[in-house]
């Protein structure tokens, strides 16, 4: 016999299921008025510093077929990298955002500031990252990705330098379609399966 | 920002597996690919933090929350209680936990859901409170119906409620459902059977709590959740290995 460990074990995880919608996002489900607005409406309020961009995207299945039922949060820093909470972050950023793809064309879109590179623990700086979870109907536990950015230096990243096969890691990569807009598609499973993270 | 610690790693094998034939839709939503497992960094220990000033009055009472109070839904009155701790047995305070669930009648008040049981004028579906300094939160809902979802030919999701909390890292969020103690469809549900491990299925499942029960107004269930949690110790301020 030992002494015991006293650790607890996490709360097993279930699907968010087709109506995540009325618990999280109401107004999109067509559920009003109980509370003022939905959370996490947007990640910047207006005057947040950077340059603000929009990304759009789909989730795509295994078929190649675009999810209308997903729901996404996004975290992120400012522009600057730092989280609100932390000297000097920029008050205009909270940094959450909750968005769903359209219930017609299975699109999403979010609107941020584009964030600054943020630090490791023992040095160095990670690539400007934004922190994406995905849930849905289907998905037993939510997905985690990263939406990394074309036109920024991702060669030192160290994430992106611990996928071993090379091509799996633009999956993270945004791509630069127009001035401040890009495109981040997910795709679930088979060819071009986006890299997800255990973090 | 309290705390930027690192989370203690995952453990998956205490989770629903995410490929499972019986639960159909999982089958294209399932990635193939082994996950990336690292540390967690910054972006991952960090979170939304959310003040008790976002909630109304209301907000975690679904009987009255739809009407704002004009009128009360249909259905068994229960309250639904417990306590978000971490895996260190700590309590997670001040964190966002919001429900969804369908009506008596096991209809869901959603674009997307046609089941034929009647929509309650009264009843919306959703709820949301903040846990108090010591992790404890309350809840005072209708039980809801079980309803037939399409699966297999006859497939019935058993009385549920489902949970989302934060925690105050990102890498903490969780969605889960909860059960009622008892339900005969718990053991038939191909969602539930995506855990593997009967014992942490029996975690969802909320018992039956007379003594937090009131006579002539609601019997209460005791739902308590644990989030993954963050290793503290005085070397992590050091390189790997030193
Ligand atoms: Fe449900």
């Amino acid at each position: 016999m030992t002494q015991p460990l006293d650790i607890l074990t996490e709360t097993p995880s279930q699907t968010a299921g087709p109506y995540v919608h009325i618990g999280c996002i109401p107004t999109f489900a067509g559920v009003e008025g109980v509370y003022p607005e939905d959370l996490g409406l947007s990640p910047i309020s207006d005057g947040a510093r950077g340059e603000v961009i929009t990304i759009r995207g789909s989730v795509y299945d295994g078929t190649g077929w675009a999810l209308r039922d997903a729901m996404m949060e996004s975290w992120q820093p400012d522009a600057a990298g730092l989280f609100p909470g932390q000297d000097g972050a920029d008050p205009k950023v909270s940094g959450f955002c909750r968005f769903a793809a359209d219930k017609d064309s299975g699109e999403f879109t979010l609107r941020t500031v584009k964030p600054g590179p943020v630090p490791l623990r023992h040095g160095g700086l990670q690539a400007p990252h934004i922190a994406l979870w995905i849930v849905a109907r289907g998905i037993n536990i939510g997905l985690s990705t990263r939406i990394y950015f074309e036109d920024e230096d991702n060669s030192g990243d160290m994430l992106l330098n611990r996928i071993e096969q090379r091509p799996r890691a633009d999956t993270l990569i945004a791509r630069k379609t127009g001035e401040g807009e890009y495109r981040f598609d997910i795709r679930l499973q088979g060819e071009g399966e986006t890299v997800f993270l255990d973090m | 920002m309290s705390e930027t610690a690192p989370l203690m790693p995952r453990r998956r094998e205490v989770h629903p597996v995410p490929y499972d034939p019986d639960y159909k839709t999982s089958v294209v939503r399932s990635p193939k690919q082994a996950l990336l497992s690292l540390e967690s960094t910054l972006i991952e220990e960090t979170g939304p933090v959310f003040g008790h000033d976002l909630l109304g009055p209301l907000d975690n009472n679904l009987i009255y929350n739809f009407t704002q109070g004009a009128a009360p839904a249909v259905g068994e009155r229960i309250r639904v209680h417990g306590r978000v701790l971490d895996e260190t047995g700590r309590a997670v305070p001040n964190t966002l936990v919001e429900v969804w669930q369908a009506n008596a009648g096991g209809r869901y008040r959603h674009v997307k859901d046609t089941y034929f049981a009647p929509l309650d004028p009264n009843f919306g579906g959703c709820g949301r409170t903040i846990t108090d300094e010591n992790g404890y939160y309350e809840f005072m809902t209708i039980r809801p119906g079980a309803y037939p979802w399409p699966n297999r030919a006859n497939d019935w999701r058993p009385m549920h409620i489902h949970f989302s909390i934060f925690g105050s890292g990102f890498g903490q969020r969780l969605i889960s459902q909860m059960y009622f103690q008892g339900d005969p469809l718990i053991d038939l549900c191909p969602i539930v059977n995506t855990i593997k491990d009967r014992g942490q299925i029996d975690r969802l499942v909320a018992p039956l709590d007379m003594q937090n029960s009131r006579g002539m107004d609601y019997i209460a269930y005791k739902f308590d959740i644990v989030l993954r949690g963050r290793r503290q110790t005085m070397f992590e301020n050091k390189p790997e290995g030193m």
